[in-house]
């Protein structure tokens, strides 16, 4: 980075002037709304939102001690698992079908990676179409079957339907950057490997699985973000939550106790509380990044 | 040597391909039926002739019983949204990458540092905040406010910094030897040099954009300024089963089709910005 002052331009001003569209969008809508969010998580309005009184931590203790929210966050704990689990497999093992000298994988591919375009809330309305109680193919199916299905009054059954329209939507992304990772192994390797009479499951899980697991961890961190916040757009056109809480994710919760409930400074210790878990897993994320780049 | 052919590769794929297109398939079926077909739950198999006058009821914003805003009205606003977002984000990060590359100035480092910690602020963490700040501004209701506050971009900032730091220094001499300075060296050398970067962040954007949910939900309750995703569901509402499910439909066809075009179409341009943004 010292590259010496010939290569550079000189100039005070205009670098200042090249980055100000930046700056000030990112100072008036981020750093602005993120330092209002701490600052209102300390205070407690009125019942008329007339005044404000400091309050200490006693926003953070309250949510904190909420059992309500305390399932919401294991909730959403049960959920980000489900959802990262189940798309990170199908995703690696299409990629592993795809990775095979086949035919017409240029076709296979494009046929499974368009998914990745449809947005989170059409995801979800797509699988409502198919399992709705009384205009859906399969929900119909599964009712014709004596098996009673209705994801608005079953709780199990609304979180079954939200974790798997949340998936589907997820595993192109990750079918994309799992097939990128496994041909970048060397052939010479797996080569060895078959010479040395590994049968292909067992060069899969010592040879492929390892070299891949850079990937495979990057990919965990992003569907976990994934499954924190931008699943808010499929339970939102599924569920509302419901039916009770049952599909209430940690980030619905700061929707409906901020803008249903106006409930401010609650509201505001929930976004801090998430933003601490976001700085988390930006943190482990840029660690392994680092230690990837340091090989 | 490593494999023999078989046929076990193509029956998987084919299962996972059919995974992907059934819930579409269905989709586009359906809005080819009409009202009491798909309320009866006769759910087809096979395109019905109802297609026009569904999509034309869509178009229009509904019939009969039921007026939503004009799907031709969301996807304007939708295509307006996720082009500005695509073209701002991507033109005051390449301003910022190069002034972080290819200067020297006070603050620097701090400047960039506040650009990429943004990474870790995503806005649905501070929902009711910037909700404030928009009142604050009067920015409600309005394009700007469903652009501006989304074309911060730390990424985009990232990558073009990334591929400034490729171009050889000996550009930068030369130039200053031919007499130009860094807005001609900018215009001349390094946009001609970064168009693929562009183009392949574009696309990425452009979906980004395209599929943004919370943020329009939040900042827009005119119904002028309704994007199609928001719209969509808005339509079903609590999924009630009297609702006009074919125009849904044919809504939600036209909702994806923009965006998916776009990946299917641009598929080499996707790739590449989906790999090299996540570095």
């Amino acid at each position: 980075m010292a590259a010496p002052a010939s290569f550079l331009f000189k100039g005070k001003f205009l670098p200042l002037v090249l980055l100000l569209p930046q700056l000030i969008i990112t100072g008036v809508f981020f750093f602005w709304p993120a330092f209002q969010a701490v600052y209102q998580s300390f205070l407690r309005e009125d019942a008329f939102g007339l005044s404000s009184q400091f309050v200490g931590f006693e926003n953070f203790t309250d949510v904190l001690s909420d059992p309500t929210w305390l399932q919401s966050f294991g909730r959403t704990i049960f959920f980000s698992t489900a959802v990262a689990g189940l798309a990170l497999s199908v995703a690696l093992f299409l990629a592993v079908q795809a990775d095979k000298q086949i035919r017409a994988s240029t076709t296979f591919k494009t046929m499974l990676i368009w998914p990745y375009a449809v947005a989170p809330a059409v995801a979800a309305v797509l699988w409502l179409f198919m399992f709705h109680p009384n205009i859906g193919l399969f929900g119909r199916m599964l009712n014709a079957a004596g098996i009673p299905w209705d994801y608005k009054l079953n709780g199990d059954q609304a979180m079954l339907l939200v974790i798997i329209a949340s998936a589907w939507k997820q595993v192109s992304y990750n079918f994309i950057f799992f097939l990128a990772g496994l041909q970048a192994i060397p052939r010479s390797v797996l080569e060895a490997a078959a010479i040395d009479g590994a049968k292909p499951m067992r060069r899969f899980w010592t040879v492929v699985f390892p070299l891949l697991s850079p990937t495979a961890f990057f990919l965990l961190v992003v569907n976990l973000t994934y499954a924190f916040f931008d699943t808010f757009g499929v339970i939102h056109s599924i569920t509302q939550g419901g039916p009770g809480k049952a599909t209430e994710t940690l980030i619905y919760r700061v929707y409906t106790d901020g803008v249903m409930n106006l409930n401010l400074g609650t509201s505001a210790a929930q976004s801090v509380i998430l933003m601490i878990m976001v700085i988390a897993l930006t943190m482990v994320q840029f660690r392994f990044i680092e230690r990837k780049v340091h090989y | 040597m490593l494999e023999k052919r078989s046929l076990w590769p193509y029956l998987w794929l084919g299962i996972g391909v059919l995974i992907f297109a059934f819930p579409i398939y269905i989709t586009v079926i359906g809005s080819t039926h009409d009202i009491s077909t798909i309320g009866r739950g006769d759910v087809p198999l096979l395109p019905g002739g109802h297609g026009v006058e569904n999509y034309s009821a869509a178009w229009a914003g509904g019939a009969g019983r039921f007026t939503t805003t004009p799907a031709a009205v969301m996807l304007v606003n939708s295509l307006l949204m996720a082009v500005l977002i695509a073209a701002g984000k991507i033109a005051i990060s390449l301003t910022s990458a190069y002034a972080v590359v290819f200067f020297r100035f006070p603050f620097r480092m701090l400047a960039f540092w506040l650009i990429f910690i943004t990474l870790m602020l995503p806005v649905e963490v501070r929902i009711i905040p910037t909700f404030q700040v928009m009142v604050n501004l009067d920015m409600t209701n309005s394009m700007a406010g469903l652009v501006v506050p989304l074309i911060a971009s730390a990424t985009a900032t990232l990558l073009f910094r990334q591929f400034f730091l490729t171009i050889p220094p000996e550009y930068v001499e030369a130039a200053k030897i031919d007499g130009a300075g860094p807005m001609r060296f900018f215009k001349d050398v390094v946009l001609p040099l970064s168009v693929t970067n562009i183009a392949a962040l574009f696309v990425i954007l452009f979906i980004y954009g395209w599929n943004q949910y919370l943020w329009p939900l939040l900042i827009v309750n005119d119904r002028s300024l309704e994007t199609i995703v928001v719209g969509l569901t808005k339509m079903i509402g609590t999924g009630d089963a009297q609702n006009e499910w074919n125009v849904i439909m044919a809504t939600a066809v036209m909702a994806l089709l923009p965006p998916v075009a776009v990946v299917v179409l641009m598929q080499r341009w996707f790739i590449k910005g989906l790999v090299e943004t996540e570095k």
